[in-house]
Protein backbone atom coordinates (compact mmCIF):
# COMPACT_ATOMS: atom_id res chain seq x y z
CA UNK A 1 0.00 0.00 0.00
CA UNK A 2 1.49 3.31 -1.01
CA UNK A 3 1.00 6.37 1.12
CA UNK A 4 1.91 9.33 -1.02
CA UNK A 5 -1.47 11.12 -0.92
CA UNK A 6 -2.11 11.10 -4.62
CA UNK A 7 -5.71 11.39 -5.69
CA UNK A 8 -7.28 9.55 -8.60
CA UNK A 9 -8.28 12.83 -10.26
CA UNK A 10 -4.64 14.04 -10.16
CA UNK A 11 -3.53 10.83 -11.82
CA UNK A 12 -6.29 11.39 -14.47
CA UNK A 13 -7.98 8.18 -13.45
CA UNK A 14 -11.73 7.88 -13.22
CA UNK A 15 -13.14 5.79 -10.41
CA UNK A 16 -16.45 4.03 -11.08
CA UNK A 17 -19.02 4.95 -8.41
CA UNK A 18 -20.66 1.53 -8.58
CA UNK A 19 -18.04 -1.14 -9.28
CA UNK A 20 -14.97 0.83 -8.11
CA UNK A 21 -12.96 0.07 -11.25
CA UNK A 22 -10.26 2.64 -11.97
CA UNK A 23 -9.87 3.44 -15.63
CA UNK A 24 -7.59 5.65 -17.70
CA UNK A 25 -8.72 7.84 -20.58
CA UNK A 26 -8.87 5.52 -23.60
CA UNK A 27 -10.21 2.64 -21.51
CA UNK A 28 -13.62 4.23 -20.96
CA UNK A 29 -16.50 3.44 -23.23
CA UNK A 30 -17.29 6.72 -24.97
CA UNK A 31 -20.74 7.29 -26.43
CA UNK A 32 -21.85 10.68 -27.74
CA UNK A 33 -19.08 12.39 -25.79
CA UNK A 34 -20.10 10.77 -22.49
CA UNK A 35 -17.84 8.36 -20.66
CA UNK A 36 -18.99 5.06 -19.21
CA UNK A 37 -17.31 2.44 -17.03
CA UNK A 38 -15.77 -0.29 -19.19
CA UNK A 39 -16.75 -2.95 -16.65
CA UNK A 40 -20.27 -2.17 -15.47
CA UNK A 41 -21.45 0.58 -17.84
CA UNK A 42 -22.08 3.24 -15.18
CA UNK A 43 -21.62 6.89 -16.23
CA UNK A 44 -18.21 8.18 -15.10
CA UNK A 45 -17.41 11.62 -13.74
CA UNK A 46 -14.35 13.09 -12.03
CA UNK A 47 -16.73 14.44 -9.37
CA UNK A 48 -20.49 14.04 -9.10
CA UNK A 49 -21.96 16.51 -11.63
CA UNK A 50 -23.10 19.91 -10.33
CA UNK A 51 -22.83 18.42 -6.85
CA UNK A 52 -23.10 21.62 -4.82
CA UNK A 53 -25.98 23.28 -6.69
CA UNK A 54 -27.97 20.05 -6.93
CA UNK A 55 -27.52 19.31 -3.24
CA UNK A 56 -28.48 22.89 -2.32
CA UNK A 57 -31.61 22.68 -4.47
CA UNK A 58 -32.67 19.37 -2.91
CA UNK A 59 -31.91 20.62 0.62
CA UNK A 60 -34.04 23.73 0.06
CA UNK A 61 -36.87 21.62 -1.38
CA UNK A 62 -36.72 19.35 1.66
CA UNK A 63 -36.90 22.34 4.03
CA UNK A 64 -39.99 23.63 2.23
CA UNK A 65 -41.68 20.19 2.37
CA UNK A 66 -40.76 19.83 6.02
CA UNK A 67 -43.27 22.52 7.07
CA UNK A 68 -46.49 20.94 5.67
CA UNK A 69 -45.12 17.54 6.68
CA UNK A 70 -45.30 18.59 10.31
CA UNK A 71 -48.30 20.96 10.23
CA UNK A 72 -50.71 18.81 8.21
CA UNK A 73 -52.10 15.57 9.63
CA UNK A 74 -50.50 12.34 8.44
CA UNK A 75 -53.67 10.35 9.10
CA UNK A 76 -57.31 10.80 10.06
CA UNK A 77 -58.77 8.42 12.60
CA UNK A 78 -62.56 8.12 12.76
CA UNK A 79 -63.89 6.08 15.62
CA UNK A 80 -67.46 5.95 16.97
CA UNK A 81 -68.41 8.96 14.91
CA UNK A 82 -65.75 11.41 16.09
CA UNK A 83 -62.82 12.21 13.84
CA UNK A 84 -59.31 12.84 15.05
CA UNK A 85 -56.24 14.01 13.11
CA UNK A 86 -52.77 12.74 13.83
CA UNK A 87 -49.68 14.78 13.02
CA UNK A 88 -46.13 13.48 13.41
CA UNK A 89 -45.70 15.37 16.67
CA UNK A 90 -49.09 14.42 18.09
CA UNK A 91 -48.06 10.79 17.64
CA UNK A 92 -44.95 11.44 19.75
CA UNK A 93 -46.96 13.36 22.37
CA UNK A 94 -49.55 10.58 22.56
CA UNK A 95 -46.88 8.04 23.47
CA UNK A 96 -45.32 10.36 26.05
CA UNK A 97 -48.71 10.94 27.69
CA UNK A 98 -49.46 7.24 27.86
CA UNK A 99 -46.07 6.65 29.43
CA UNK A 100 -44.52 4.73 26.54
CA UNK A 101 -41.22 6.56 26.54
CA UNK A 102 -39.12 4.14 24.47
CA UNK A 103 -41.57 4.15 21.56
CA UNK A 104 -42.00 7.94 21.78
CA UNK A 105 -38.23 8.25 21.57
CA UNK A 106 -38.02 5.93 18.54
CA UNK A 107 -40.61 7.95 16.61
CA UNK A 108 -39.13 11.28 17.70
CA UNK A 109 -35.64 10.26 16.57
CA UNK A 110 -36.77 8.71 13.28
CA UNK A 111 -39.33 11.33 12.24
CA UNK A 112 -38.21 14.62 13.77
CA UNK A 113 -34.59 14.45 14.82
CA UNK A 114 -33.07 12.53 11.88
CA UNK A 115 -34.51 14.71 9.06
CA UNK A 116 -33.47 17.94 10.82
CA UNK A 117 -30.02 16.56 11.66
CA UNK A 118 -29.57 15.40 8.10
CA UNK A 119 -30.48 18.78 6.64
CA UNK A 120 -28.29 20.70 9.12
CA UNK A 121 -25.27 18.48 8.42
CA UNK A 122 -25.76 18.78 4.66
CA UNK A 123 -25.96 22.58 4.92
CA UNK A 124 -22.84 22.59 7.10
CA UNK A 125 -20.96 20.40 4.60
CA UNK A 126 -22.10 22.55 1.65
CA UNK A 127 -20.99 25.79 3.34
CA UNK A 128 -17.61 24.41 4.46
CA UNK A 129 -16.90 23.11 0.95
CA UNK A 130 -17.92 26.43 -0.62
CA UNK A 131 -15.75 28.45 1.76
CA UNK A 132 -12.87 26.06 0.98
CA UNK A 133 -12.56 25.18 4.63
CA UNK A 134 -9.74 22.88 5.70
CA UNK A 135 -11.29 22.19 9.09
CA UNK A 136 -11.26 18.53 10.17
CA UNK A 137 -11.88 16.89 6.79
CA UNK A 138 -11.85 13.44 8.34
CA UNK A 139 -14.65 14.28 10.77
CA UNK A 140 -16.67 16.02 8.07
CA UNK A 141 -16.39 12.90 5.90
CA UNK A 142 -17.55 10.87 8.89
CA UNK A 143 -20.60 13.13 9.25
CA UNK A 144 -21.41 12.52 5.60
CA UNK A 145 -21.09 8.77 6.03
CA UNK A 146 -23.45 8.96 9.00
CA UNK A 147 -26.25 10.91 7.29
CA UNK A 148 -26.09 8.59 4.30
CA UNK A 149 -26.77 5.64 6.59
CA UNK A 150 -29.49 7.01 8.89
CA UNK A 151 -31.84 8.75 6.42
CA UNK A 152 -33.82 5.63 5.53
CA UNK A 153 -35.07 5.17 9.11
CA UNK A 154 -37.28 8.25 8.76
CA UNK A 155 -39.59 6.17 6.55
CA UNK A 156 -40.91 4.37 9.61
CA UNK A 157 -43.93 6.68 10.06
CA UNK A 158 -44.97 6.17 6.44
CA UNK A 159 -44.96 2.40 6.97
CA UNK A 160 -46.97 2.80 10.18
CA UNK A 161 -49.62 4.77 8.26
CA UNK A 162 -49.68 2.09 5.54
CA UNK A 163 -50.35 -0.70 8.03
CA UNK A 164 -52.92 1.20 10.08
CA UNK A 165 -54.83 2.23 6.96
CA UNK A 166 -54.92 -1.35 5.71
CA UNK A 167 -55.87 -2.89 9.03
CA UNK A 168 -58.49 -0.58 10.49
CA UNK A 169 -61.53 -0.83 8.26
CA UNK A 170 -64.46 -1.21 10.62
CA UNK A 171 -66.85 0.98 8.67
CA UNK A 172 -68.89 3.09 11.10
CA UNK A 173 -67.00 1.77 14.12
CA UNK A 174 -63.55 2.90 13.15
CA UNK A 175 -61.71 3.93 10.03
CA UNK A 176 -58.25 5.28 9.32
CA UNK A 177 -57.32 7.34 6.29
CA UNK A 178 -53.93 8.57 5.15
CA UNK A 179 -53.73 12.38 4.93
CA UNK A 180 -51.73 14.99 3.01
CA UNK A 181 -49.03 15.41 5.68
CA UNK A 182 -47.84 11.87 4.97
CA UNK A 183 -47.24 12.76 1.33
CA UNK A 184 -45.09 15.77 2.28
CA UNK A 185 -43.27 13.76 4.91
CA UNK A 186 -42.46 11.01 2.41
CA UNK A 187 -41.23 13.75 0.06
CA UNK A 188 -38.88 15.06 2.78
CA UNK A 189 -37.38 11.60 3.27
CA UNK A 190 -36.96 10.88 -0.45
CA UNK A 191 -35.63 14.34 -1.31
CA UNK A 192 -33.07 14.30 1.55
CA UNK A 193 -31.92 10.86 0.41
CA UNK A 194 -31.34 12.25 -3.08
CA UNK A 195 -29.62 15.28 -1.55
CA UNK A 196 -27.15 13.08 0.34
CA UNK A 197 -26.54 11.04 -2.81
CA UNK A 198 -25.82 14.11 -4.93
CA UNK A 199 -23.25 15.49 -2.50
CA UNK A 200 -19.69 14.41 -3.32
CA UNK A 201 -17.56 13.95 -0.16
CA UNK A 202 -14.40 14.12 -2.27
CA UNK A 203 -15.01 17.87 -2.57
CA UNK A 204 -14.12 18.11 1.13
CA UNK A 205 -10.63 16.83 0.29
CA UNK A 206 -10.00 18.56 -3.03
CA UNK A 207 -9.17 21.85 -1.35
CA UNK A 208 -6.33 20.19 0.58
CA UNK A 209 -4.66 19.09 -2.60
CA UNK A 210 -5.01 22.06 -4.92
CA UNK A 211 -4.86 25.14 -2.71
CA UNK A 212 -3.89 27.44 -5.60
CA UNK A 213 -6.58 26.35 -8.03
CA UNK A 214 -8.97 29.08 -9.19
CA UNK B 1 -5.01 -3.77 -7.79
CA UNK B 2 -5.32 0.00 -7.84
CA UNK B 3 -8.28 1.45 -5.99
CA UNK B 4 -9.42 5.00 -5.23
CA UNK B 5 -11.14 5.88 -1.98
CA UNK B 6 -14.77 6.69 -2.71
CA UNK B 7 -14.98 9.36 -0.12
CA UNK B 8 -11.68 11.25 -0.50
CA UNK B 9 -10.33 10.05 -3.87
CA UNK B 10 -6.96 8.93 -2.52
CA UNK B 11 -5.23 6.30 -4.63
CA UNK B 12 -4.04 3.01 -3.19
CA UNK B 13 -2.31 -0.03 -4.53
CA UNK B 14 -3.81 -2.94 -2.66
CA UNK B 15 -1.43 -5.88 -2.82
CA UNK B 16 -3.41 -8.48 -0.95
CA UNK B 17 -6.03 -8.22 1.71
CA UNK B 18 -6.24 -11.48 3.66
CA UNK B 19 -9.62 -13.22 3.88
CA UNK B 20 -11.71 -11.86 6.69
CA UNK B 21 -9.89 -8.53 6.92
CA UNK B 22 -10.62 -5.04 5.70
CA UNK B 23 -8.68 -2.22 4.07
CA UNK B 24 -9.54 1.22 5.45
CA UNK B 25 -8.52 4.53 3.88
CA UNK B 26 -5.74 5.97 6.05
CA UNK B 27 -6.73 9.51 5.18
CA UNK B 28 -10.52 9.64 5.68
CA UNK B 29 -11.33 6.33 7.36
CA UNK B 30 -13.71 5.01 4.68
CA UNK B 31 -13.91 1.29 3.99
CA UNK B 32 -11.89 0.58 0.84
CA UNK B 33 -12.29 -3.12 0.58
CA UNK B 34 -13.44 -5.94 2.75
CA UNK B 35 -12.36 -9.43 1.80
CA UNK B 36 -15.20 -11.69 2.93
CA UNK B 37 -14.79 -15.34 3.80
CA UNK B 38 -16.39 -17.79 1.40
CA UNK B 39 -18.48 -14.94 0.03
CA UNK B 40 -20.10 -16.51 -3.02
CA UNK B 41 -21.37 -19.73 -1.41
CA UNK B 42 -22.48 -18.02 1.75
CA UNK B 43 -24.35 -15.21 -0.03
CA UNK B 44 -25.96 -17.59 -2.50
CA UNK B 45 -27.34 -19.87 0.20
CA UNK B 46 -28.65 -16.91 2.18
CA UNK B 47 -30.29 -15.49 -0.95
CA UNK B 48 -32.12 -18.78 -1.59
CA UNK B 49 -33.38 -18.78 2.01
CA UNK B 50 -34.31 -15.10 1.56
CA UNK B 51 -36.37 -15.78 -1.57
CA UNK B 52 -38.40 -18.48 0.20
CA UNK B 53 -38.99 -16.19 3.18
CA UNK B 54 -39.90 -13.32 0.84
CA UNK B 55 -42.75 -15.33 -0.69
CA UNK B 56 -43.96 -16.50 2.72
CA UNK B 57 -43.86 -12.92 4.01
CA UNK B 58 -46.05 -11.69 1.20
CA UNK B 59 -48.52 -14.55 1.12
CA UNK B 60 -49.92 -14.51 4.64
CA UNK B 61 -51.23 -11.74 6.92
CA UNK B 62 -48.70 -9.69 8.86
CA UNK B 63 -51.01 -8.53 11.61
CA UNK B 64 -54.51 -9.62 12.63
CA UNK B 65 -56.78 -7.61 14.87
CA UNK B 66 -59.91 -8.59 16.76
CA UNK B 67 -62.43 -5.94 17.76
CA UNK B 68 -65.86 -6.80 19.19
CA UNK B 69 -66.13 -10.02 17.27
CA UNK B 70 -64.82 -8.48 14.06
CA UNK B 71 -61.63 -9.89 12.60
CA UNK B 72 -59.32 -7.81 10.43
CA UNK B 73 -56.04 -8.74 8.86
CA UNK B 74 -53.61 -7.28 6.39
CA UNK B 75 -50.75 -8.32 4.18
CA UNK B 76 -48.06 -5.99 2.89
CA UNK B 77 -49.61 -5.68 -0.57
CA UNK B 78 -53.05 -4.97 0.91
CA UNK B 79 -51.44 -1.98 2.64
CA UNK B 80 -50.23 -0.70 -0.71
CA UNK B 81 -53.69 -1.27 -2.18
CA UNK B 82 -55.40 0.56 0.69
CA UNK B 83 -53.21 3.63 0.13
CA UNK B 84 -53.90 3.46 -3.60
CA UNK B 85 -57.66 3.31 -3.00
CA UNK B 86 -57.47 6.40 -0.80
CA UNK B 87 -56.01 8.41 -3.69
CA UNK B 88 -52.49 8.25 -2.27
CA UNK B 89 -50.89 6.80 -5.39
CA UNK B 90 -47.49 8.38 -4.71
CA UNK B 91 -47.31 6.91 -1.23
CA UNK B 92 -48.55 3.55 -2.51
CA UNK B 93 -45.80 3.54 -5.15
CA UNK B 94 -43.15 4.46 -2.58
CA UNK B 95 -44.15 1.63 -0.24
CA UNK B 96 -44.43 -0.78 -3.17
CA UNK B 97 -40.90 0.09 -4.36
CA UNK B 98 -39.15 0.18 -0.98
CA UNK B 99 -40.80 -2.89 0.61
CA UNK B 100 -41.69 -5.19 -2.27
CA UNK B 101 -40.10 -4.39 -5.63
CA UNK B 102 -36.59 -3.32 -4.56
CA UNK B 103 -36.09 -6.20 -2.09
CA UNK B 104 -37.46 -8.71 -4.60
CA UNK B 105 -35.27 -7.38 -7.39
CA UNK B 106 -32.25 -7.56 -5.08
CA UNK B 107 -32.95 -11.14 -4.05
CA UNK B 108 -33.87 -12.51 -7.46
CA UNK B 109 -31.16 -10.46 -9.20
CA UNK B 110 -28.46 -11.73 -6.85
CA UNK B 111 -29.68 -15.28 -7.38
CA UNK B 112 -29.48 -14.78 -11.16
CA UNK B 113 -25.97 -13.33 -10.94
CA UNK B 114 -24.46 -15.58 -8.27
CA UNK B 115 -25.70 -19.03 -9.28
CA UNK B 116 -23.94 -19.10 -12.70
CA UNK B 117 -20.84 -17.46 -11.18
CA UNK B 118 -20.56 -20.35 -8.76
CA UNK B 119 -20.10 -22.63 -11.79
CA UNK B 120 -17.67 -20.21 -13.48
CA UNK B 121 -20.27 -18.94 -15.93
CA UNK B 122 -21.59 -15.45 -16.47
CA UNK B 123 -25.30 -15.06 -17.19
CA UNK B 124 -26.31 -12.58 -19.93
CA UNK B 125 -26.50 -8.90 -18.87
CA UNK B 126 -24.83 -9.72 -15.54
CA UNK B 127 -22.83 -6.44 -15.27
CA UNK B 128 -25.95 -4.34 -15.83
CA UNK B 129 -28.07 -6.35 -13.42
CA UNK B 130 -25.43 -6.34 -10.71
CA UNK B 131 -24.93 -2.60 -11.17
CA UNK B 132 -28.68 -2.03 -10.74
CA UNK B 133 -28.69 -4.20 -7.61
CA UNK B 134 -25.93 -2.08 -6.11
CA UNK B 135 -27.67 1.17 -7.00
CA UNK B 136 -31.02 0.01 -5.62
CA UNK B 137 -29.52 -0.88 -2.24
CA UNK B 138 -30.53 2.37 -0.45
CA UNK B 139 -34.14 2.00 -1.62
CA UNK B 140 -34.69 -1.43 -0.17
CA UNK B 141 -36.14 -0.71 3.28
CA UNK B 142 -37.49 -3.92 4.74
CA UNK B 143 -35.75 -3.45 8.09
CA UNK B 144 -37.36 -0.02 8.43
CA UNK B 145 -40.72 -1.60 7.61
CA UNK B 146 -40.14 -4.13 10.39
CA UNK B 147 -39.79 -1.25 12.85
CA UNK B 148 -42.98 0.18 11.35
CA UNK B 149 -44.79 -3.09 12.11
CA UNK B 150 -43.69 -2.96 15.76
CA UNK B 151 -44.81 0.67 16.17
CA UNK B 152 -48.18 -0.09 14.51
CA UNK B 153 -48.80 -3.02 16.83
CA UNK B 154 -48.26 -0.78 19.85
CA UNK B 155 -50.46 1.96 18.36
CA UNK B 156 -53.24 -0.45 17.46
CA UNK B 157 -53.27 -2.15 20.85
CA UNK B 158 -55.84 0.37 22.10
CA UNK B 159 -58.24 -0.45 19.25
CA UNK B 160 -58.47 -4.18 19.70
CA UNK B 161 -56.63 -7.43 20.35
CA UNK B 162 -53.57 -7.80 18.14
CA UNK B 163 -52.58 -11.23 16.88
CA UNK B 164 -49.22 -11.57 15.10
CA UNK B 165 -49.80 -12.97 11.62
CA UNK B 166 -47.94 -15.91 10.11
CA UNK B 167 -45.96 -13.60 7.85
CA UNK B 168 -44.67 -11.60 10.79
CA UNK B 169 -42.35 -14.45 11.78
CA UNK B 170 -41.05 -15.05 8.27
CA UNK B 171 -40.66 -11.28 7.85
CA UNK B 172 -38.53 -11.06 11.00
CA UNK B 173 -36.40 -13.97 9.77
CA UNK B 174 -36.09 -12.33 6.35
CA UNK B 175 -34.68 -9.13 7.89
CA UNK B 176 -31.94 -11.13 9.60
CA UNK B 177 -31.19 -13.17 6.48
CA UNK B 178 -31.04 -10.02 4.30
CA UNK B 179 -28.68 -8.24 6.69
CA UNK B 180 -26.50 -11.34 6.83
CA UNK B 181 -26.50 -11.69 3.02
CA UNK B 182 -25.51 -8.03 2.64
CA UNK B 183 -22.70 -8.53 5.14
CA UNK B 184 -21.37 -11.62 3.37
CA UNK B 185 -21.53 -10.22 -0.16
CA UNK B 186 -18.11 -9.22 -1.50
CA UNK B 187 -18.81 -7.03 -4.55
CA UNK B 188 -15.14 -6.89 -5.56
CA UNK B 189 -14.93 -10.65 -5.98
CA UNK B 190 -18.15 -10.60 -8.02
CA UNK B 191 -16.89 -7.78 -10.27
CA UNK B 192 -13.56 -9.57 -10.75
CA UNK B 193 -15.31 -12.77 -11.73
CA UNK B 194 -17.64 -10.90 -14.08
CA UNK B 195 -14.84 -9.12 -15.90
CA UNK B 196 -12.74 -12.30 -16.05
CA UNK B 197 -15.64 -14.19 -17.60
CA UNK B 198 -16.70 -11.40 -19.93
CA UNK B 199 -13.43 -10.63 -21.65
CA UNK B 200 -10.79 -13.15 -20.62
CA UNK B 201 -8.04 -11.21 -22.41
CA UNK B 202 -8.56 -7.94 -20.58
CA UNK B 203 -7.04 -7.46 -17.18
CA UNK B 204 -7.10 -4.38 -15.04
CA UNK B 205 -4.29 -3.55 -12.68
Amino acid sequence: MTKNFLSASHASLLSCPVCHLLSKPGQHIVEKGKEYCPRCGERLYIRKPESLSRTWALVLAAIIFYIPANVLPIMKVTSMGNAESDTILSGVIYFIQTGMWPIALVIFIASVFVPILKLLILIFLLITVQTRSKWRPRDRTRLYRMIEAIGRWSMVDIFVVTLMVALVKLGALADIEAAQGAVFFAAVVVVTMFAAMSFDPRLIWDVLEKPQDP
Amino acid sequence: MMIACHECDMLYRLESVPEGSKAICSRCGALLYSHKKNSLDRTLSLIIAGLILFFLSNMFPLIEMKNQGLMMKTTLSQGVKALYNQDMQGLAALVLITCILAPFFQLSGLFYVLLPLKYQRVAPKTPHIFRLIRKLQPWSMMEVFMLGILVSIIKLAKMGTIIPGLSLYSFAALIIILAWATASLDPHIIWDKISAGDNPGVKHD
